[in-house]
């Protein structure tokens, strides 16, 4: 039923049925192209069918196209398909305006949600994108910029939109290389006329085809030590590198040209579907790694309220670990009480302070865990009010500072430059009651007006940070720029569109 | 817990519901004041820049943000240029929130504009009643939720109203909003609005409340720290209450007193308190300026500049609560001071300093200017040197070189100040003259307000009077040197409250005049009142009145029982019908039978001494000769010892004032009313009893009276003798 249950909501948002899970790859593979059906695919094709119906009965879809449905072609089943999206194809402006208006109203709150949201819009824009025969990575990737462009703008402070826009444009990046280079490796010739777009890496091309097809994925990006070490294993069998899919499928259909279009689409999507997913599981994958951290009767000291945190604790508690949680609460929000209570329910040993009793507690701790707001390329944190404080009281009495980041909140900025806003000022109501200071804000009777200042982050700088935990394991603050630089293409830190690509 | 748990298997539902019938609001783009003018005169109220945005933006995203679905934009004056404004606008093309303007000529007042929107019949459910100049940032589904709750058990509770905490003034009865102090009555545990009042008179320092509130209501909290936010929450029966009573105009002074005073109906009103959320309406000038403060101050977040001028031009904040927009070109050497927001494209010379003040787009600003708590809009000119101090300039002003405007100063669109001319405080500039007719459809909303609101203190204030004159002299159509423009002549009445909706800070003289007159009123009220209870007040001033009003009665009853004594004796009448209607009398002045006694006796006894009389002897054949005739009608009145006696002191109280005639007869006299059984012995010594504590001067007739006493005492004696 899960299964049906993604079908249903990928439906909904009217884009290709997609399974963001590996293993249904090979269904979406065997929807595109008629030949390859696998056994398990048919099955949950046929499984799903009940919820199509659905939807088309909905969106009140002709009976010809029921019909075809009943009849279980695939091939029909594509046309649907391609029929739903066509419908609904003027959606994607709106969807963008939506979703621009609740990230200005400051609607969504947390990187986790705004880094999802943002890359299942984009995963919508793109497919939604019409593709010309030629220049398709340049198209797809302009228009994921004037997106981006908008949704970075609507609200500067939240990084994680502007990181998800910058892997999204890297993950069209990398799909059109590896198809290229795949297309050079079957068919040398024609490739060099449909890449002459990409002018950035013309001088990739320039090479013998066969040296491209090795080394393209690992000239892409920097050689970090990651990426080094899967190639020379298994090149073909990376976890979590996006392009693992598309070369598989390179090879079946590269021979066709009108196809090449929708085919880096495809790949494209599968991709950021693969990193929703990564989104939305990096709460499972740092906390798979408490175990390491958390050791027995240990004393944890957090601050505010952070969902990785808790699973993190909460993995560690599972793991027959028994230690003691410090919770300080995290003013002006209190979110550490929601954190207490939650910890308390789950049968931690949890003490709740106040912010400033951190320094009276820091000694009897063994070890600090936050989550973050965003970390910066040269590993600094921007993190809840409060937390500068905390690390520096930590680093006082030498006990670790650890930070659980999930990969979404890696940005490729830095905090020095000026296009990056690093603070945001929230209402005082949330400090002191307007009803109670009102007298004091009657600006216009001159008694003493008092001005407010509620900000919500603090920077926290590398040199106070012990360990990064992210999805793909513990990373020192000085290694950051390195594991950033896999995410992203330094073509894309600048998403603002350049004049020229307007005309 | 029946009910609600019942409602409770529903409430996954109730959301759902909530979502598909779509909320919808009225916005009234149109104040139906003109406390805005001059500068209403050219550009409706709603499309005012505040903090760079038009009023009407704030309004309609806080809708949006809220989860209303559709809006009707009421516009009346300059409606083509809010609908204009809304066309060009991106509001009319939101995907789930449609904006539809209604457009009316001959409104004059909200109760008009409900009216014409009942006739359209576009509202189908519970609404959001807002005008188009509140800033808020609550959030609406708590209070939604209430009234929903509420309408369900009680068909009549129609209305529910946003109110917010906001401490008042206490020396010029003034909230910060610069509206007046707000007196409400809630119901502490219903949350029901009982009692609104927002023109107390306080020169009395008293307020009245109905008793039957006190009788019906179990509790009752009365507040006047709380501010209205003219945010409403209605069930549509209120349309068709103000199309029911045609007379309603003002959304608060007849809608709501109206059903709080008709118990008739049964309509109930009540109150959602907010607390960190934000909402306020722009009322007069002085709000202006206190919103925008609190814009800048973020406590509206988010609608603060950075993010709400998102569209045209990125703003940021820097420290100290200064925001920025591009493209600004400033001096080195000129400083911008703390909470103040410059748009873009502005331009600011050397040596410039601004402080809390709001800069619009595209505004030259020159050197050495110093400008201080100013709203300067649009495309304005500031020469060199000038000084602006909280002022307000609209679009396309050029004020030249070292002009200078005094605090409270309003210029209109397009006015030119002229070189070193100095704009004298809380004049209002505009190129249009004052309209001559004042509209009385425009001043609707203050006809009727009571003029008692003027403040005692300014009255006697010379200063004030000085500078009425001052304005006047200035010439009207002459703004210095190349100066364009008319100053508004201040009329009468409005000015001396001028300093009260101003955007200058209220001077320091006159919080402290108002505060040494509230003092000097605390002290007068102490005295008066004894009870701490201001309810009791007004009974305790009434029956010091009864007092003074007493004397005046007694003299007319006296005056009255001896003119129907007279007329009786003239015409004969009957005794009976004289006791008639010196009954009646006594009861109309509201007397005591003693009173009666006095006051008949009295009569009897002028009526002798009117007689023709030549002697002594005769004067006393003639008092006998009426009190033979007319005793019953004393005797009538003369129940007990009291009365006697109250006869006697009349008697003695006569002798010695007004007909002196009588003394010598007082024993005489005493011994006839004596024989006559008028006068019984014990009130004769207990009239003498009396006496003895008294001064000398009044035992004159008790010593005249001695003989008699002393036989009197002798008398039972003899009886028992005999």
């Amino acid at each position: 039923m899960h299964v049906t249950h993604l079908y249903a909501k990928t439906f909904q948002r009217n884009i290709f049925p997609k399974h963001p899970t590996r293993t249904n790859r090979h269904c979406t593979n065997s929807l595109g192209s008629i030949g390859e059906k696998t056994q398990t695919a048919e099955n949950q094709i046929q499984w799903s069918f009940g919820s199509i119906l659905k939807i088309l009965s909905n969106l009140n879809i002709s009976s010809l196209a029921k019909h075809s449905i009943e009849t279980q072609t695939l091939k029909t089943i594509d046309v649907v398909i391609l029929v739903l999206s066509l419908t609904k194809m003027p959606n994607v402006q709106i969807l963008v305006n939506d979703f621009v208006n609740q990230l200005r109203k400051r609607k969504i709150e947390g990187s986790q949600a705004t880094g999802q949201q943002t890359a299942e819009l984009l995963r919508s824009v793109i497919s939604q994108q019409r593709v010309p025969h030629t220049n398709q990575a340049t198209t797809l990737i302009n228009a994921v910029r004037a997106v981006g462009e908008q949704l970075i703008s609507a609200n500067p402070v939240e990084l994680a939109v502007g990181n998800i826009v910058r892997r999204v444009l890297h993950i069209i990046r990398e799909e059109d290389l590896s198809l290229a280079t795949a297309a050079i490796a079957g068919l040398g010739l024609s490739a060099a006329s449909d890449d002459e777009d990409d002018v950035e890496r013309d001088d990739h091309h320039g090479l013998s085809a066969a040296a491209v097809a090795a080394a393209a994925r690992s000239t892409l990006r920097l050689p970090s030590l990651q990426t080094l070490l899967e190639d020379t294993s298994d090149p073909a069998a990376i976890p979590h590198t996006s392009s693992s899919g598309g070369e598989s499928e390179g090879k079946s259909r590269s021979v066709e040209k009108g196809s090449r279009g929708r085919k880096l689409k495809h790949d494209v999507i599968e991709a950021v579907n693969e990193l929703i997913q990564d989104i939305s599981t990096c709460y499972e994958q740092i906390a798979e790694q408490a175990v390491e951290h958390i050791h027995q009767n240990e004393v944890i000291l957090t601050l505010g309220s952070s969902k990785t945190v808790l699973e993190f604790l909460y993995a560690a508690k599972e793991k027959k670990r028994s230690f003691k949680v410090f919770v300080a609460e995290g003013a002006p929000r209190y979110q550490g009480h929601l954190l207490a209570k939650e910890l308390a329910a789950r049968g931690s040993q949890t003490t709740l302070i106040t912010d400033s009793a951190v320094f009276a507690m820091i000694s009897r701790v063994n070890m600090v865990i936050v989550g973050a707001h965003a970390v910066m390329a040269n590993g600094g944190v921007i993190a809840p009010i409060g937390l500068n404080m905390v690390a520096l009281a930590a680093q006082r009495h030498a006990v670790p500072f650890v930070v659980l980041v999930g990969s979404h909140k890696l940005c490729p900025l830095y905090p020095h430059n000026p296009e990056v806003l690093l603070n945001e000022l929230r209402s005082p109501s949330e400090l002191l009651d307007f009803g109670e200071f009102s007298d004091c804000l009657d600006y216009a009777s001159g008694a003493g007006s008092i001005h407010v200042v509620n900000p919500t982050f603090d920077y926290v700088p590398p040199k106070l940070v012990s360990l990064f935990i992210t999805d793909t394991g513990g990373h020192n603050p000085s290694y950051m720029y390195r594991l950033i630089a896999d995410y992203y293409s330094a073509d894309d830190l600048v998403v603002k569109r350049r004049p020229i690509t307007g005309s | 817990m029946g009910a609600p748990k019942k409602s409770g298997g529903r409430v996954s539902e109730d959301p759902d519901e909530l979502v598909r019938v779509p909320l919808q609001a009225i916005l009234l783009a149109d104040s139906f004041t003109t406390k805005f003018r001059p500068i209403t005169l050219q550009r409706p109220k709603v499309l005012l820049p505040l903090v760079n945005v038009p009023m009407i933006n704030y309004t309609l995203t806080w809708l949006e943000s809220a989860g209303v679905e559709e809006v009707f934009v009421f516009c009346c004056s300059h409606s083509k240029q809010v609908r204009n404004y809304l066309e060009k606008s991106e509001w009319l093309s939101q995907p789930n929130f449609t904006v539809t303007t209604i457009e009316s000529q001959n409104s004059v007042s909200a109760g008009d504009a409900l009216r014409l929107i009942y006739e359209r019949n576009v509202i189908h459910g519970d609404f959001v009643l807002i005008s188009g100049d509140t800033v808020s940032n609550m959030s609406l589904t708590q209070a939604l939720l209430e009234h929903k709750e509420r309408k369900k058990k009680d068909n009549n509770a129609v209305m529910t109203m946003v109110i917010k905490w906001s401490k008042c003034n206490p020396a010029i009865h003034q909230s910060r909003l610069g509206t007046d102090e707000l007196f409400m009555a809630i119901d502490p545990n219903t949350k029901q609005l009982l009692y609104y009042e927002d023109k107390v008179d306080h020169s009395k320092g008293t307020l009245h409340l109905d008793k039957s509130l006190l009788a019906d209501n179990p509790s009752l909290a009365l507040h006047h720290d709380k501010q209205d936010c003219y945010i409403d929450i209605c069930s549509p029966e209120v349309l068709s209450l103000f199309t029911d009573n045609f007379d309603y105009q003002h959304l608060r002074r007849h809608f709501v007193k109206g059903l709080l005073v008709d118990d008739i109906m049964g309509y109930k009103i009540f109150v959602h308190e907010i607390h960190s959320d934000y909402a306020a309406r722009i009322d007069n000038f002085r709000s202006y300026d206190t919103v925008s403060k609190d814009i800048i101050h973020r406590w509206t977040y988010p609608l603060v500049p950075d993010i709400m001028s998102f569209q045209n031009t990125a703003t940021k904040l820097e420290r100290q609560g200064i925001y920025r927009a591009s493209e600004i070109s400033q001096s080195q050497t000129a400083v911008v001071g703390p909470c103040t927001v410059i748009g873009c494209g502005t331009k600011i010379g050397n040596n410039t300093k601004i402080s809390n003040s709001v800069i619009g787009e595209g505004c030259k600003i020159g050197s050495n200017v110093l400008i201080e708590g100013c709203y300067i809009w649009d495309n304005i000119t500031v020469e060199d040197g000038c000084k602006l101090q909280h002022a307000i300039v609209c679009d396309g002003v050029t004020i030249k070189s070292r002009a200078v405007l005094q605090p409270g100063v309003i210029l209109s669109f397009k006015v030119v100040v002229g070189q070193e001319f100095v704009v004298p405080q809380y004049s209002q500039v505009s190129l249009l003259q004052r309209p001559v007719e004042e509209d009385s459809d425009e001043e609707l909303e203050y006809a009727d307000s009571p003029s008692a609101i003027t403040n005692k203190v300014e009255e006697s204030d010379p200063e004030i009077v000085s500078q009425v004159s001052e304005t006047h002299c200035s010439p009207d159509s002459e703004l210095g040197t190349g100066g364009v423009g008319h100053i508004w002549s201040t009329y009468e009445g409005g000015h001396e409250e001028e300093w009260r909706h101003s955007v200058a800070p209220i001077p320091a003289d006159k919080i402290l005049e108002a505060r040494k007159t509230l003092e000097d009123n605390l002290e007068l009220t102490l005295d008066s009142i004894l009870p701490p209870s201001g309810e009791l007040k007004p009974n305790s001033i009434e029956s010091d009145e009864d007092n003074e009003d007493s004397k005046d009665d007694s003299d007319y009853f006296e005056k009255e029982v001896e003119a129907t004594f007279l007329r009786a004796v003239q015409e004969n009448i009957q005794v009976d019908h004289l006791i008639l209607e010196v009954n009646s009398l006594k009861l109309s002045y509201n007397k005591l039978t003693a009173d009666c006694a006095g006051a008949v006796f009295y009569s009897m006894m002028k009526c002798a001494l009117d007689t023709p009389h030549s002697s002594a002897d005769s004067l006393m054949q003639n008092v006998k000769g009426v009190f033979t005739k007319w005793k019953k009608a004393l005797t009538s009145y003369l129940h007990g010892d009291d009365e006697q006696i109250e006869v006697i002191l009349k008697f003695e109280e006569m002798c010695l004032e007004s007909t002196k005639e009588f003394a010598p007869l007082f024993t005489t006299i005493l011994h006839h009313l004596y024989e006559e059984d008028v006068i019984g012995e014990d009130a004769i010594f207990s009239w003498e009893d009396e006496k003895k504590g008294a001064d000398e001067t009044d035992k004159v007739f008790v010593k005249h009276a001695q003989n008699f006493l002393t036989w009197l005492k002798e008398a039972p004696e003899e009886d028992e003798d005999d």
